[in-house]
């Protein structure tokens, strides 16, 4: 099949980018989108051209390098689906795909289709963890924890910390991002005791970078991971709480 | 002993710093509005009950409210009380509304160049400002048209307490009915998303009710549009005269 | 030529963990705060370490080539984790994870370190746990455990199919707080490309910003390696892209030895490859053999779709040659079992490439729900590459590069042979021998890790109390870096006519034919001599654009081919020397008459570590004896 990209280029953060068309034919239908980029960049050095610069590692979906604008969508037409694994098949022969990396003020650009996205771990490193130093676990069967409870859980902790969300977003919001680490840990039990020092602290790193959740629910449709955004109002529900109960913890020390 | 503390603002300032603060202050007093709006409208649908000794019901009804809690409080107090609430829940919801949005446009200072293709976002949720701003602006005319009887948004026979001609007066001239008509569906279609997007934001969510959220949401926000649109078309109909 | 001192401790195998931890000399908290350690990679093991070391007080710093530490490959691990925990009864112990590791191995690994594995797998679960990593329950809130990969007991914790994310992100986020309080300091997108030596110690390391293209200098009391396997010196394998060999071929070069790299895991359960533009493989856990069957037609040519091929036309291989395992054989065996019907002619899809993976008779037997929890998104994830639906038609398989059981050789401590340098998780080639068995990587790289390093690392620290680290101005330095950097440039000056791609991919065929599933004396031989050819053209007529001060992934990738070269070569003269077959390497020759393998326990009870003599293909070996006390060599048999 033929396509004809558009694609962004742009060398660095302070150099002015543009689309630029490229007619990539005779690729196979099984071919991944990035394969697809691949073949591309083969033919782009080959004609000594700059090859695009696009993040991308393990290619079936779960380390969350890749991800750019298809179309207008992140991560492109297939519902659940990141770039790598999304296949050539879901276009029509000679269709024009128009590629954009990731646009957010947390999200600066790299290079074409690279953005930086260790604004994520900035929100993770103020509180995305349970604080548990290395040998002080206890017997792991002596806490059950019922299996809605640890499924639920999970639901949130599949995020694989992509950014499509707040690519997404209208509001260029980390929300989703946020709320799933926040839900995965407030469910389980071993997150109880910090539970409301850590999304104090998150939401306030999440909203130095990015914008605010309106609930367009955007981000649960980009998702390759299909996140809902029921753990968006769980977030919010929480919040609330975690203002008043640090207040409540810091009287008692007072 | 002295032990350092964090010095923080006041719990309510402090929230109401932070974005999500912004949006719980957004969903309660979009809550609060939408309790003046249902109970607006109901007061409007006595424009269609029948007079009581040749006075229309909702001239009553309109000087009953001036005086709500007489004997006790004097005349128009508790009126007045009610309106600084309205007005201080308009400010909270517009601030916020404000704040949000530069917020958001800070986080995307560079937008999409090519085109996007939006899935769960809709024409309501994506135009929640403008409707927003639209209908503050109608709501200044909406209130020199009946509160304050300013010419030439009032109509010429505009009359203190007399609410049942104003309103046959005003609806008279077919623009003003095409504007108010206009701003309901505005109305509607800020509370087809606010309306559901509050219960988010408050974070009332369980898979038990989240469907009946929607339905909760939408037949709200249809009633009160039809319940503001019926009397103005009522009016300009002929059908009350 | 170093000596190979594997310092495995006196003492009954049940206590030497146990007394070594006490022998070990320790560091006092305000020494730690003194006492620089360099980590790269920020896998499973990688990570562990760092977020360990950090919590210990010692000052870290910790690189990953990635954008943040949480995409390492490690994140990719679907099946799960084993520990000897007998949570259910089944009469699982330590000594039977112990036992089952070093025969899953084929009596190719140190009984010690093996030991302190299942002995420490126990901690893991608990760590994790704590952690919240959410791993599978049943409905008592209690963990669930499934039977994985060939063993008899129900010891794998999984978290659905993605058990490795799930460990990762605990790693990671445990990592993430350390670089909060400040202990470790995170280098994200810089890539180490060599290794300082000083008098014989590791004293740093020399890295390449991928962004700005700056080479900078790193010093430390030592340096832990924990930069993974390169199966992706086949090209096509289930490694994530940029997976590569050179932090661990550069510390080969600079003296530490590599032992035993020809061995390499072949997986069983991966999707085929639909064309030639196939840029990896994607691997499917092996959990899927829990449930399906695998067969292929009986008769070659037979193109009927697979619901119309009645029972009488299918061959169930494995059911049929290894009834007591079926379709549970160990890895290596339902490769090549895999390869051996293929290259029969006996393939099945587009491609004649792959075998039939059934779910019809587990869905009939179970209902479709209960195959649905516990497959529905591998399901989801070969419908969504493949356009076929599993619940309808039977998977197609085949064997492909995965893992690298070979890597560079350490002691009891996980020391290399250049004091100060530790390899961890799959960058080192210590406990599963010459085949890993399921379920047992993640357990290894967390183990390291979090259990084993933070003990042992504290040992050689100790001697180095009083002396600041080697400054990096050190002449120590200099050399190093122009290296790197003439290296660098040397690529983007080639200005030939081929991609990196090209050479990769070409390197890849060679290595698949003739270092794959199965060896050859010959086959090996025309390695050793095509491979010398390829890489002389790399050297000429590489073509890399751009330049090195910007972000070049094609240059970054030029860097790593070159390394895996190299690489290729030495894996072919160990896979020549090791001259009988033993677990992932099966030297044709060395066979039994029904095709199964002939292991050489006489000859070949060792490991094999190469040491660098300036010539690729010339490599000098030190062997080091495998002692085996506390098991019987035994023939593995699945039948």
């Amino acid at each position: 099949m033929n396509v004809t990209l558009q694609v962004w280029r742009q060398k660095g953060p302070g150099s002015p980018g543009a689309f630029k068309t490229y007619q990539v034919d005779a690729i196979s239908a099984e071919m991944s989108f990035l394969e697809m980029l691949d073949v591309l960049n083969e033919r782009l050095v080959n004609q000594g051209e700059d090859p695009v610069a696009f993040d991308h590692d393990c290619r079936e979906g779960i380390c969350g390098s890749c991800g750019v604008m298809i179309n207008g969508r992140a991560h492109g037409p297939q519902p659940g689906t990141a770039t790598c694994q999304l296949h050539m098949r879901r276009f029509p022969d000679g269709s024009t795909i128009v590629v954009e990396p990731w646009r957010a003020a947390g999200f600066p650009l790299v290079k074409d289709l690279v953005v930086d996205r260790s604004a994520f771990d900035r929100i993770i490193e103020a509180g995305g963890y349970i604080s548990v130093d290395t040998g002080s676990a206890p017997d792991a069967n002596l806490i059950p924890v019922p299996k809605t409870v640890a499924d639920t859980a999970f639901d949130a902790a599949a995020c694989i910390g992509c950014g499509a969300c707040v690519a997404a977003c209208p509001n260029g919001a980390a929300s989703l991002f946020t709320a799933a680490k926040i839900g995965h840990l407030n469910l389980l039990p071993q997150g109880h005791a910090e539970r409301w020092s850590r999304t104090e602290r998150m939401v306030g790193v999440m909203e130095h970078y990015f914008g605010s959740c309106t609930n367009h629910g955007e981000c649960e449709k980009a998702c390759p991971k299909e996140i809902s955004i029921d753990f968006i109002a769980m977030m919010n529900a929480d919040f609330l709480r975690a203002k008043l109960a640090n207040r409540r913890l810091a009287a008692q020390y007072r | 002993m002295t032990t350092k503390t964090e010095t923080r603002a006041p719990l309510p300032v402090e929230f109401y710093r932070s974005a999500i603060g912004k949006k719980w202050v957004m969903a309660v007093t979009g809550l609060g509005i939408i309790g003046f709006a249902i109970a607006h409208m109901i007061g409007n649908l006595k424009m269609f009950l029948p007079p009581v000794d040749g006075v229309p019901d909702i001239d009553i009804y309109g000087e009953a409210l001036r005086r709500l809690f007489v004997p006790i409080l004097p005349e128009h107090v508790f009126l007045w009380i009610l309106r600084t609430g309205l007005i201080v829940l308009f400010l909270l919801h517009v601030h916020a509304a404000y704040s949000l949005t530069v917020m958001n446009h800070r986080a995307r200072p560079v937008g999409y160049q090519g085109p996007r293709s939006y899935v769960a976002a809709n024409y309501a949720s994506r135009t929640m400002r403008w409707s927003g701003t639209i209908f503050l602006t109608f709501l200044a005319f909406h209130l020199a048209d009946f509160t304050w009887g300013l010419p030439p948004v009032a109509p010429e026979t505009w009359e203190r307490g007399a609410v049942y001609a104003n309103f046959v007066a005003t609806f008279s001239r077919p623009p003003v009915t095409v504007l108010y008509v206009t701003a309901s569906l505005l109305l509607g279609i800020h509370l087809y998303h606010g309306a559901w997007s509050m219960f988010q934001s408050l974070g009332i969510n369980h898979p038990r009710f989240n469907r009946a959220r929607k339905v909760a949401a939408y037949v709200t926000s249809g009633v009160i549009t039809i319940g503001f649109i019926a009397p103005p078309l009522a009016v300009a109909l002929g059908y009350l005269k | 030529m170093t000596g190979l001192e594997a310092k495995i401790p006196e003492g009954p195998l049940e206590n030497k963990w146990e007394s070594h931890k006490f022998s070990v000399r320790l560091v006092n908290p305000a020494n730690k705060r003194k006492l620089r350690v360099i980590i790269v990679g920020t896998g499973l093991a990688g990570a562990s370490a760092a977020a360990s070391l950090g919590e210990l007080g010692y000052q870290v710093d910790v690189f990953t080539f990635h954008d943040t530490p949480r995409r390492a490959h490690s994140i990719a691990a679907q099946g799960g984790i084993n520990a000897a925990k007998n949570y259910h009864n089944d009469g699982d112990s330590v000594r039977r994870l112990f036992y089952d590791t070093i025969k899953g191995g084929d009596y190719r690994s140190r009984e010690a370190n093996v030991y302190r594995l299942a002995e420490v797998s126990l901690n893991i679960i608990d760590q994790a746990t704590a952690q919240g990593v959410p791993f599978a329950r049943e409905y008592g809130g209690l963990l669930d455990n499934r039977s994985f990969g060939g063993a008899q007991v129900a010891r794998t914790f999984y978290a659905r199919g993605q058990t490795g994310q799930q460990l990762l992100l605990g790693a990671y986020q445990a990592l993430m707080r350390q670089v909060k309080t400040r202990t470790v300091r995170l280098h994200t997108r810089v890539e180490m490309l060599d290794l300082v030596v000083k008098d014989g110690r590791a004293i740093g390391i020399v890295t390449r910003d991928l962004v700005k293209g700056e080479i900078a200098r790193h010093s430390a009391h030592a340096v832990v390696l924990a930069t993974g396997g390169y199966a992706n010196v086949f090209f096509l394998s289930t490694n994530a892209k940029a997976s590569n060999t050179t932090a661990i071929w550069r510390a080969h070069r600079r003296g530490a030895a590599l032992a035993n790299p020809c061995f390499t895991q072949i997986h069983p359960t991966c999707i085929p490859a639909s064309d030639e533009f196939q840029s990896k493989l994607t691997l499917m856990s092996e959990s899927l053999r829990n449930d399906g069957r695998i067969w292929v037609p009986k008769n070659p040519g037979d193109d009927r779709p697979p619901e119309q091929i009645p029972e009488i036309d299918r061959d169930y291989y494995l059911e049929r040659r290894y009834p007591a395992f079926g379709n549970l054989v160990a890895r290596d065996i339902a490769s090549r079992a895999a390869k051996r019907v293929v290259d029969a002619g006996l393939g099945v899809g587009p491609l004649k490439n792959g075998v039939y993976l059934d779910f019809a008779d587990a869905t009939t037997r179970l209902g479709r729900r209960t195959i649905e929890e516990r497959y529905d998104n591998l399901f989801e994830m070969y419908n969504r590459i493949t356009d076929e639906d599993p619940y309808l038609v039977p998977m197609r398989i085949y064997p492909a590069p995965h893992y690298t059981m070979g890597g560079l050789w350490v002691d009891y401590n996980l020391m290399t042979t250049i004091p100060g340098l530790y390899a961890i998780g799959e960058a080192n080639f210590s406990d599963h021998g010459a085949n890993r068995l399921g379920a047992s990587a993640l357990m290894q790289g967390l183990a390291d890790g979090y259990f084993v390093l933070p003990y042992t690392i504290g040992d050689y620290l100790a001697g180095l109390l009083n002396e600041p680290p080697v400054p990096t101005d050190d002449p120590a330095f200099g050399p190093v870096e122009d290296e790197v950097g003439d290296r660098v440039r040397g690529y983007l000056a080639t200005g030939g006519s081929r991609t990196v791609d090209w050479f990769h991919r070409e390197l890849g065929k060679i290595m698949l034919d003739h270092c794959g599933m199965s060896r050859s004396a010959q086959g090996l031989e025309k390695a050793l001599s095509d491979i010398p050819a390829l890489y002389e053209e790399f050297k000429t007529d590489l073509r890399v654009l751009g330049t090195g001060e910007e972000l070049n992934q094609a240059l970054e990738r030029a860097g790593r081919v070159d390394d895996f070269f190299e690489l290729a070569m030495l894996m072919c003269v160990d896979a020549r020397e090791r001259e009988e077959s033993c677990g992932g390497h099966f030297r044709e020759e060395y066979q039994t008459e029904d095709g199964e393998a002939l292991r050489d326990d006489v000859g070949f009870a060792h490991v094999s570590a190469w040491e660098w003599t300036g010539d690729a293909a010339r490599p000098e070996v030190q062997n080091e004896d495998l002692v085996f006390e506390n098991v019987a060599l035994t023939t593995r048999s699945y039948k």
